[in-house]
């Protein structure tokens, strides 16, 4: 018997912010929660299962945190998952809740992620001092930005490019009222002039860190014939790991990466993705990553993604908009991240992107990665129902 | 619905500790083990997900050294929970039912011994109410327990019987942690005694799981995942009926557990108390074999602990021990999440 198909129907997100000090943890997933139902035009009683994702759980010192959030998700009485997948956790869960339609489980699922990062400090909670291990106590940033001056070194890109990443991802922001980040005085000067932090990444160059929370409706074909506003079909869906470190390891375009979009490609039925496919929400912690990411993606050859950044292709008006949401550039509760890049990539194609709505967009990739550059979870969602 | 089986299972010798070895170490040869049961390679697995949890291993990300282990190259397509293995092996069932894969490797471990893993589970509590608290798991399943006592469900020589029976049925079990009942028995919160309790100690399990034709390949007598189903109940204590479990029985119903009787279960089920429970919600008589690993009363290495359970099920069926098996598998606190599968072997 082959896959159901999958729908999104309902999406939600909270607006995403340094400190969420008016709410708990359950108050923040809630609010997302309860808005994607309203888009959906559901209710929690609708839900057949829930499907919880995050980052590690000493971001807000909660061990397990499923079990103290059931009861505000409408998960009493249901089947409840926590999927925890490194920084690209929140993609996966939603693959994960997607399975349960597309394997007939379910009908009608519902899938969060968050990261309350205002409980703590993700710079120590990633900072923990392992015996017999390197220790990379300098962040996340610490380890990527030599991986950021290899790529720089072996594709010649000038290093202008990430100030060019970030200036855009952040002019997208403006026009997302859910990002973070709205800088409304940003210059392309004032990018270049930001503070370097880990050599070549500047301070203007990197994710903030927020809190927030994001959430689906997943359905099958019943359920989406049913909902009040146009539903993004799945296409393909795909999850690839590989070790943190190996002999032969290449950190600037890992196999892993490149393997999950050749079988997201190949389930979508895409050959060319760079013309079938119109928008691309890719999970760019640091502005570097999107010409890295658009080689690996297949977006662009090997050597030759930062000439696109470098030519506006991946601006919002551009011929491939990457990030039109803003990105994790401008947003990045941790967990949520890669759910995030999986919902906007949905909006776009349901035409419900408001101001940074791609024109005529009808198929669009999320993606994200998370480890040492070692997991990875994209999904390729359509307009159209898939035929296949 | 695709036929899956469980064909293969492996676990460690549990202990109090196992300080000389990382959770990699620990886990390898079981591993290995699993492996060399279908004789297959890392390689020749569609679909690998495993469950541990940061708080135990006291770093985040503990998962990815376990993944170095694996041997995730080339690039592997896989999952991980932050849950029980039984629960890893939920998601990894639910992939192949879709289609995507045909087998399936499922793992976890968990080492309590680094750190005082009464004070660590309590940081699985509300945040915000409970947590602060520090009620630690004992306290609470003794609440339970004392609950079911005063609703004349059980009594403290009736829970000395599951202790008795439980590590009497460990002796058999070469992988068991504790096989004997101490002397004396003292509270440790009261009604709860110390032969109530399940040791602390490290351990790590796996299961294969594949379907179809290639179960048949691979095992001489698969287990066939007949239902599997999972729920959960209210997070505080003070809104639930701590006599039932009434997550247990929905699962158990959608899993299908009552629609033939069964000969085995093996019940994750940490405290005597949370046995007298669990039997009511799955309506297991006196004629079914009740963990006869010794269940968690005999070894109880958090995170593993559930996935022992399909597998303890698993490898009756195997061996022909049983041919119509539940296993159940809990989380959180007072068997607040449960899970139930119900696994069948094929006519004799």
């Amino acid at each position: 018997m082959s896959k159901a198909p999958v729908a999104v129907v309902g999406i939600g997100q909270t607006k995403h912010v340094a400190a969420r000090h008016d709410v708990s943890i359950a108050g923040l997933l809630r609010e997302a929660a309860l808005r994607a139902l309203a888009d959906a035009e559901l209710t929690f009683a609708d839900i057949d299962a829930v499907v919880i994702g995050k980052a590690p759980d000493f971001f807000e010192g909660v061990m397990m945190p499923e079990l103290y959030l059931a009861d505000a998700l409408g998960a009493v009485g249901k089947p409840m998952l926590r999927v925890h997948t490194a920084g690209s956790v929140g993609g996966s869960t939603a693959l994960v809740a997607s399975n349960l339609v597309a394997a007939r489980v379910h009908r009608t699922v519902l899938t969060v992620a968050f990261e309350k990062q205002s409980e703590s400090n993700a710079m120590w909670g990633l900072s923990l001092p392992i015996p017999f291990q390197q220790p990379l106590l300098a962040g996340a940033g610490g380890f990527f930005a030599p991986h950021v001056r290899a790529y720089m070194r072996r594709t010649g890109a000038p290093d202008h490019i990430g100030s060019l990443v970030a200036f855009k991802d952040r002019r997208n922001a403006l026009k997302n009222p859910y990002a973070h980040l709205h800088e409304k005085d940003i210059t392309l000067e004032k990018v270049r002039a930001a503070p370097m932090l880990w050599d070549p990444i500047r301070y203007s160059e990197t994710c903030p860190s927020s809190d927030g929370a994001v959430a689906m409706v997943l359905t099958d074909t019943e359920g989406a014939a049913r909902t009040p506003r146009p539903p993004a079909w799945l296409h393909g869906g795909a999850m690839r790991s590989e070790p943190t470190m190996f002999a032969g390891k290449d950190y600037v375009s890992p196999q892993a990466g490149k393997d999950c979009a050749a079988d997201v490609y190949r389930q979508a039925g895409i050959t060319d993705p760079r013309r079938e496919i119109d928008a691309v929400e890719m999970y760019v912690p640091f502005s570097w990553y999107e010409p890295m990411w658009l080689e690996n993606l297949g977006f662009a050859a090997e050597g030759e993604g930062w000439k696109l950044t470098e030519a506006g292709v991946t601006e919002l008006d551009g011929d491939l908009p990457v990030n039109p949401s803003g990105g994790v550039l401008s947003t990045n509760p941790i967990g949520a991240s890669g759910m995030i890049r999986f919902a906007e990539a949905a909006l776009q194609v349901r035409g419900q992107a408001g101001e940074h709505q791609v024109e005529g967009a009808r198929r669009a990739l999320g993606h994200a990665y998370g480890g040492g550059a070692q997991f990875f979870s994209m999904w390729l969602v359509g307009a159209d129902r898939p035929t296949t | 619905m695709r036929d899956v089986a469980i064909v293969a299972f492996a676990q460690s010798r549990h202990a109090r500790s196992t300080a000389e070895v990382s959770e990699v170490e620990l886990l390898m040869p079981v591993l290995h083990e699993a492996f060399d049961q279908v004789e297959l390679k890392a390689s020749d697995i569609g679909f690998t997900c495993s469950g541990s949890s940061d708080y135990l291993a006291g770093r985040a990300f503990s998962f990815t050294m376990a993944l170095d282990g694996v041997g995730a190259w080339p690039p592997i397509s896989e999952s991980h929970v932050e849950m029980d293995g039984a629960w890893a092996l939920y998601e990894a069932w639910v992939k192949i039912l879709t289609g995507e894969a045909d087998t399936a490797l499922v793992y976890s471990y968990g080492k309590s011994s680094p750190g005082d893993v009464r004070e660590v589970l309590t940081r699985q509590l509300d945040p915000y109410y409970v947590a602060p608290l520090w009620p630690d798991p004992v306290a609470l399943a003794a609440l339970q327990a004392r609950a079911l006592i005063d609703a004349g469900h059980t009594s403290e020589p009736e829970l000395a019987g599951v202790a008795a029976r439980s590590r009497a049925s460990a002796r058999d079990n070469p992988y068991a942690q504790l096989t004997s009942v101490r002397d004396g028995g003292e509270y440790v919160v009261q009604p709860l005694r110390r032969q109530d309790c399940p040791p602390v100690g490290d351990g790590a399990a796996a299961i294969v799981l594949a379907a179809g034709d290639t179960a048949r390949r691979l095992c001489a007598r698969p287990a066939w995942i007949r239902g599997l189903d999972h729920r959960i109940e209210a997070h505080s204590l003070g809104v639930r009926d701590l006599t039932d479990s009434p997550s247990t029985r929905l699962a158990a119903e959608r899993a299908g557990l009552f629609d033939a009787p069964v000969d085995t279960a093996e019940l994750h089920a940490p405290f005597t108390s949370q046995e007298v429970v669990l039997r009511r919600a799955l309506r297991l008589g006196d004629e079914v074999d009740v963990n006869p690993s010794g269940g968690p009363l005999a070894a109880n290495p958090i995170m593993a602990a559930g996935l022992i359970r399909l597998g303890e099920a698993a490898a009756r069926i195997h061996r022909g021990d049983s041919d119509r098996a539940v296993a159940h598998a809990t989380s959180g606190p007072c068997l607040q999440q449960n899970l139930v599968a119900v696994l069948e072997g094929d006519v004799k």
